[in-house]
C-alpha cells in the first residue's frame, strides 16, 4: 500500500513544473550567493581620517592603521567636524583624530592621545572597527616605546608576549562559517516547506477526503509524505555539498557519513513539523504563514546570524527549543573543526527526540475523522 | 413494492443501517435522528435540498464523521468502533470527484486499486478493461485536469467500485454534468447495482429519484419520507417526484442556498 | 463649462459611489478579520520579529567559555588567570592537563578559548624575556573570534600594567574611545529599521498580491468587475485595509521600539512617519504589480516570497553590510525599495539626523511610488478594461 502512496507522490513532484526546479536550483545557488551576501566580514571598514599633527610620528600611526588590512581610508578630512559628516553620510564607519603636537608631546611628556570615534549603529561593526584600530593604536605604542627606551638605554622588564592563534579558520573567512549554516537553512525551508503544502493542497482539492475513506492508516499516510522529502532532503544536501566544493573549494574537515547521518534525523524532524502544520491549517495561505512564523523563529534562534552566546539567558533557554540550532552547530563543528558522532552526543540525543516528537504529534494530530 | 421489477433485493442482507443517528455541530443539528436500511445490491437514493443534512448523514456512514449520538452499521461494522474495516469494503464519490488532476488517467487508476489492495498483477489488466469499456483508450495518458467534467464523473465512479466494494457512496455524484452524461452515468449505476454492489446516493435532480429503487427525502436533518418512488407519489398524490418533494420541503426552515 | 453642473444631481452620484465604495472595503476587511489565523499573525508577527531581534539577535561577545593549560602554574600565570576568570565575559571551564586536550574540547564545542602558557612562565618573564602566552581560540566564527581574543589579550596585558605598579607608563598614548549614536553596542539600533522595513513589505506587498490573485482563481474578481464599480475603486477597495493594517504595525512597532527595546525616535516623527507612508504605498504598488501578472495565489506567494521577501532580508543591509557584496548584487541592492527606506530610518530614528540628509532618500522612494502606482494602474487597465 505504501508503494503506491509514494509512487504517487513522486509522479506528482516530478509532474510540478515547478518543485523539481526548487529543489536543484535553490541549494545550488543559495550555496553560490548565500556566502556572498551573508558576509560579515569586518575587514573593508571606512576610516575617516584627522590628521592634525602631520608629524612623522602621526604618519608612522596612519601607515600602520592602513597595513593592517582592516581598513580603508574613505575620507581625509581638516576638522573633526568634517569627518563626523563623512559618517553621518555613511562614507565613514570609524574616524581616527591624531591632535595637534602630538609627536611632540610624546617625546617629551612621554604620553600623548588620540581620538577613535565609531558608528555604531551597526553594533558588530563599529565595535569590531573601534576595537581593531584601538589594538593597532596600542601596538604602535608598543613599538614606539620600545624604540624610545632603547634610545634612552632603559630596558623594559617584566615582559610577556601575547600570541593570539586562531584555530580552525585561521584566515578569518566568514564565508567557511556560513556555508554549512546556509546548506542548513535550505535544506530546512525545503523539507519543512513542501510536505506542508502538499497536505494543505490535497485539503483545498478535496483529494484528501477521498483518501480518508480508503483504508489508509494515518501512519501509512504521514509516511507516504515523509519519505519523498526525506529523499528529496538527501538531493538538496549532495547538490549543497558539491556547489560549496565547486564555487569554495570548501570540504568537511570531519566525514560527509557523519553530515548525513545528522542530517537525515534533521529532515525527518522539520518535515515532521511541517506535518504538524499542515494538519492545523486549512488553506494554503495559513500554512505558509504559519509555517514562515515558526521557520523565522527557528533560523533566528538557531545562532544562525548570532552567536548563541550573545543572547540573553532566557532566550539561550529558549533556543534549545530550536531544532535547526542543534543541526548547524553540529553542521558547523564537522565542517570546521572535524568532530565525530562521539563529539556530538548532545546534538545526536536533541535531534532525535525532535524527529519522534514532531513525527508523533504528526500521526496524533491527523484526524481522519471529525 | 411489486412494481419494482427487482423485488429480490429486499429480501437479501442488509448492508447498511442507521438507527436514531444525529451530527450535533454546537447547537446546530445538522442530522436529526435519521433510521433507515438498505439492503445488497439496492439503488438507495437520499434526496433534499442544499442544507438538509445528506452530505453530513452520508460522511457519518463512511467514517468521515463521528456521530454525536444513535448507531448505524455499515457492511456489518459498526461506524463508532470499526470504521476501518468499514473503508475496506466501501467506494466513495465525493462531490469535487477527487481524482488527481496530476496526475493520468491509468495513474489514477492505479493509484486508487493500490491503496485499496487490488493485487499488483490484477491492477494493469483491470486497468486496460476499464478504458476500453468506458470508450478512454486514448486518454489514457492524458492528465486527469484535461478530461471534460462528465468524464472526469465516470471516472471517478469507476475508480470507486474498481475494487469491487459492497457499497458505493455517491454524494451528489451528477452536479453540474449535462443531462446526456447523467444518462450515461446511471447506466453506470444500474450496471454496478447488477453487479450487486449496493448503491447509496444522494441527489437534488428529481428525475433522478425516478431512477433509485428506493428513496428518502431528507428535510431539515429529519427523513420526512421514505418508500419507493411510486408508493411516495402515491402517498402524496402527485404525478412525479418534483411535486412530492415541494410538498415536503416547503416548510423547510432552512435556507437552501 | 463648470457652471453648467447641476450640483443636485452630481452630488447624490458622487455618495453612490462612496457608498459602494465603502461598502466594498468592509468587505475586505471581513475577508481579512474572518481568517484569523493569517489576522494573528499579520498582527502578532511584527511583534515577536521587534523583540526577536531586539532581545536575541545580539552581536555583544560574552560568556565566552575558555580553558587553560598552564604547565607553569606559578605566581604570575595565577593572577593572570584569576584575571580572567574575574572578567565577566569569560567564563572558565577548567584547567587541561595536556596540550592534546585543546583539540578535544574545541571538537566538542566545550570552550572557544584557550590560554596556554609556556613552561616556567614566571622566571622567563622575570629573566630572559622569554614568557610567551598563546591565546588560541575557536576562529569557526570569524568576528566573535577576533573580538573576544582582542577582550582576551587587553586583560592579559593589564597585568602588565598591574606589574608596574603605580609607576606611570613611559611614553603611553591614550586612545579616547568614542562610541557614536549607540554607546552600549546594541544590535537593537541596527535591526530595528530592517525589521520595519521586512514587516511593512510582507504585509503590504504580499498580502495584497495575494489577497487579489485569490479572488482571480476562486473566479469571484469577475463577480466583482461585472458589478458596477470601476476598476480603479476594485484595487482601491482592496489595497485600502492593508494600508490600514500596515499603519498599525507601523505604530505598534514604533512604540515596542521605543518603550520595550529602548531605540528612541532621536530625529522627527513626523518625518519619520511620512518617509514610512511613501514607503507602504511603493509596498502597496509592488502588491498589485505582482497581482496584476498572476491569476493563482500560490504563484503570488511564490513571486512575493522570491523576488520580495528574500531580496528583503538579505540584500536590503538589514542584516548584511550591503558594501561587502559584490557588485553585480549592490547593484540588485539598490533597486529594492527596502534598502533606501532602511537607510532612511536608520539616519532618522538612530543618528537624529533632518531633513536635507534624507533628501536622496525621500526623491528615490517617492519616485518609486509614483512609477510603480502608474504601471501597475496601467496594467490593470489594460487587464480589466
Amino acid at each position: 500500500m505504501l508503494k503506491y502512496l509514494i509512487e504517487k507522490e513522486f509522479k506528482q513532484f516530478f509532474r510540478n513544473k515547478f518543485l523539481p526546479r526548487v529543489v536543484l536550483a535553490l541549494p545550488l545557488f543559495a550555496t553560490l550567493i548565500f556566502p556572498l551576501v551573508a558576509n560579515f566580514d569586518v575587514k573593508s571598514i571606512n576610516l575617516s581620517i584627522v590628521d592634525n599633527d602631520k608629524s612623522t610620528y602621526s604618519n608612522q600611526l596612519i601607515n600602520k592603521v592602513t597595513s593592517s588590512g582592516y581598513f580603508k581610508i574613505s575620507d581625509v578630512s581638516t576638522s573633526y567636524k568634517d569627518a563626523l559628516k563623512s559618517v553621518e553620510l555613511l562614507k565613514s564607519d570609524v574616524i581616527l583624530e591624531i591632535p595637534h603636537k602630538f609627536e611632540a608631546g610624546l617625546i617629551r611628556e612621554g604620553e600623548g592621545s588620540v581620538m577613535i570615534a565609531a558608528n555604531t549603529v551597526n553594533g558588530m561593526k563599529g565595535g569590531l572597527g573601534s576595537a581593531y584600530l584601538s589594538s593597532i593604536v596600542a601596538d604602535y605604542n608598543n613599538m614606539i616605546r620600545t624604540n624610545l627606551l632603547e634610545l634612552n638605554g632603559a630596558a623594559t622588564k617584566h615582559s610577556f608576549e601575547i600570541v593570539p592563534l586562531f584555530k580552525f579558520n585561521p584566515g578569518l573567512i566568514y564565508q567557511v562559517y556560513m556555508i554549512p549554516a546556509i546548506m542548513i537553512m535550505i535544506l530546512g525551508l525545503v523539507c519543512g516547506f513542501l510536505p506542508a503544502l502538499n497536505i494543505v493542497s490535497e485539503k483545498e482539492s478535496g483529494t484528501i477526503e477521498q483518501i480518508n475513506v480508503t483504508p489508509v492508516s494515518k501512519l501509512m499516510f504521514i509516511l507516504a509524505k515523509l519519505i519523498p522529502y526525506w529523499i528529496v532532503g538527501f538531493v538538496v544536501l549532495t547538490i549543497g555539498f558539491l556547489s560549496a566544493w565547486m564555487f569554495y573549494g570548501f570540504l568537511p574537515a570531519g566525514s560527509f557519513v557523519t553530515l548525513y547521518l545528522f542530517a537525515s534525523i534533521f529532515v525527518l524532524a522539520i518535515s515532521g513539523f511541517g506535518l504538524v502544520v499542515s494538519n492545523y491549517a486549512a488553506t494554503i495561505q495559513q500554512s505558509i504563514f504559519m509555517i514562515f512564523f515558526f521557520v523565522m523563529l527557528f533560523i533566528f534562534m538557531s545562532g544562525l546570524y548570532t552567536p548563541i552566546a550573545s543572547m540573553p539567558d532566557w532566550a539561550q533557554q529558549f533556543s534549545n527549543f530550536s531544532p535547526i540550532k542543534y543541526i548547524i552547530s553540529v553542521f558547523r563543528q564537522v565542517y570546521l573543526k572535524g568532530s565525530s558522532i562521539t563529539d556530538l552526543t548532545t546534538q545526536l540525543f536533541a535531534l532525535l527526540g525532535f524527529a519522534v516528537f514532531f513525527n508523533g504529534w504528526a500521526v496524533f494530530s491527523y484526524r481522519k475523522k471529525n | 413494492m411489486e412494481s419494482i421489477g427487482k423485488t429480490g433485493i429486499f429480501n437479501s442482507e442488509i448492508v447498511i443501517s442507521a438507527d436514531k443517528l444525529t451530527k450535533k455541530f454546537g447547537q446546530f443539528t445538522a442530522v436529526n435522528e435519521i433510521s433507515f436500511e438498505v439492503r445488497k445490491g439496492e439503488i438507495f437514493g437520499f434526496l433534499g435540498a442544499n442544507g438538509a443534512g445528506k452530505t453530513t448523514a452520508m460522511r457519518m456512514l463512511t467514517g468521515l464523521s463521528h456521530p454525536t449520538s444513535g448507531s448505524g452499521y455499515v457492511a456489518g461494522f459498526d461506524i463508532y468502533t470499526e470504521s476501518e474495516q468499514i473503508k475496506k469494503n466501501i467506494g466513495y464519490m465525493s462531490q469535487k470527484f477527487a481524482l488527481y488532476d496530476d496526475l493520468k488517467v491509468w495513474e489514477n487508476i492505479r493509484f486508487y486499486a493500490g491503496i485499496y489492495g487490488v493485487p499488483n498483477k490484477e491492477i494493469e489488466p483491470r486497468t486496460e478493461a476499464l478504458l476500453n469499456k468506458l470508450g478512454f483508450e486514448k486518454e489514457r495518458n492524458s492528465l486527469v485536469k484535461s478530461l471534460p467534467l462528465g468524464w472526469k464523473q465516470k471516472l471517478a465512479f469507476s475508480v470507486a467500485i474498481f475494487h469491487e466494494p459492497k457499497i458505493v457512496f455517491l454524494d451528489e455524484p451528477t452536479s453540474g454534468v449535462d443531462p446526456l452524461s447523467r444518462r450515461n452515468f446511471w447506466e453506470m449505476i444500474y450496471d454496478a447495482a447488477d453487479r450487486g454492489i449496493t448503491v447509496f446516493v444522494t441527489t437534488h435532480y428529481m428525475d433522478e429519484a425516478e431512477y433509485c429503487n428506493r428513496i428518502s427525502v431528507m428535510v431539515d436533518g429529519k427523513i420526512e419520507a421514505l418508500d419507493t418512488p411510486d408508493n411516495l407519489k402515491t402517498q402524496f398524490n402527485s404525478s412525479n417526484m418534483n411535486d412530492v418533494f415541494y410538498k415536503l420541503a416547503r416548510n423547510s426552515t432552512r435556507n437552501s442556498d | 463649462m463648470m457652471c453648467f453642473i447641476n450640483w443636485h444631481v452630481i452630488q447624490p452620484v458622487i455618495l453612490t459611489d462612496m457608498k459602494t465604495f465603502l461598502t466594498f472595503v468592509k468587505k475586505e476587511f471581513y475577508h481579512i478579520f474572518r481568517d484569523r489565523w493569517t489576522m494573528i499573525i499579520l498582527l502578532i508577527l511584527p511583534i515577536m520579529l521587534m523583540l526577536l531581534f531586539g532581545f536575541m539577535m545580539s552581536t555583544e561577545v560574552k560568556n565566552v567559555r575558555f580553558a587553560i593549560y598552564d604547565p607553569s602554574r606559578d605566581v604570575a600565570t595565577h593572577a593572570i588567570a584569576d584575571k580572567m576568570k574575574l572578567n565577566e565575559y569569560f567564563i572558565f571551564t577548567g584547567y587541561l592537563d595536556s596540550p592534546e586536550q585543546i583539540d578535544e574540547i574545541f571538537r566538542k564545542g566545550e570552550a572557544s578559548l584557550v590560554m596556554v602558557f609556556n613552561n616556567r612562565f614566571y622566571d622567563n618573564m622575570v629573566h630572559t624575556g622569554d614568557a610567551q602566552i598563546q591565546l588560541i581560540a575557536d576562529g569557526s566564527d570569524p568576528n566573535t573570534a577576533s573580538t573576544f581574543t582582542l577582550y582576551a589579550s587587553n586583560i592579559v596585558a593589564s597585568y602588565q600594567q598591574d606589574l608596574m605598579g603605580d609607576m606611570k607608563i613611559p611614553y603611553n598614548i591614550q586612545p579616547e574611545l568614542k562610541l557614536l549614536y549607540n554607546p552600549t553596542l546594541k544590535g537593537t539600533y541596527s535591526f530595528v529599521p530592517g525589521v520595519m522595513g521586512m514587516i511593512l513589505m510582507l504585509v503590504c506587498a504580499m498580502m495584497t498580491s495575494v489577497s487579489i490573485a485569490r479572488e482571480k482563481e476562486f473566479g469571484t474578481m469577475e463577480v466583482l468587475l461585472v458589478s458596477p464599480m470601476k476598476p480603479i475603486q476594485i484595487i482601491l477597495s482592496k489595497v485600502v485595509p492593508y494600508f490600514f493594517l500596515s499603519v498599525i504595525n507601523l505604530t505598534t512597532m514604533l512604540l515596542l521600539s521605543v518603550y520595550v527595546l529602548d531605540v528612541p525616535v532621536t530625529g522627527s516623527l513626523s518625518l519619520l512617519i511620512s518617509i514610512s507612508l511613501i514607503f507602504i504605498l511603493v509596498s502597496l504598488a509592488l502588491g498589485l504589480l505582482i497581482s496584476s501578472m498572476v491569476d493563482k495565489q500560490m504563484i503570488a506567494l511564490l513571486i512575493s516570497g522570491m523576488v520580495l521577501m528574500l531580496p528583503v532580508t538579505m540584500l536590503s543591509g538589514m542584516m548584511f553590510p550591503i558594501e561587502n557584496m559584490p557588485w553585480i548584487l549592490q547593484i540588485i541592492a539598490n533597486i529594492i525599495p527596502a534598502t533606501w527606506y532602511i537607510i532612511a530610518v536608520k539616519k532618522i530614528m538612530i543618528q537624529g539626523l533632518d531633513f536635507f540628509s534624507v533628501f536622496n532618500e525621500f526623491l528615490i522612494l517617492s519616485t518609486m511610488a509614483v512609477v510603480m502606482i502608474g504601471v501597475s494602474i496601467q496594467r490593470f487597465k489594460y487587464r480589466l478594461e
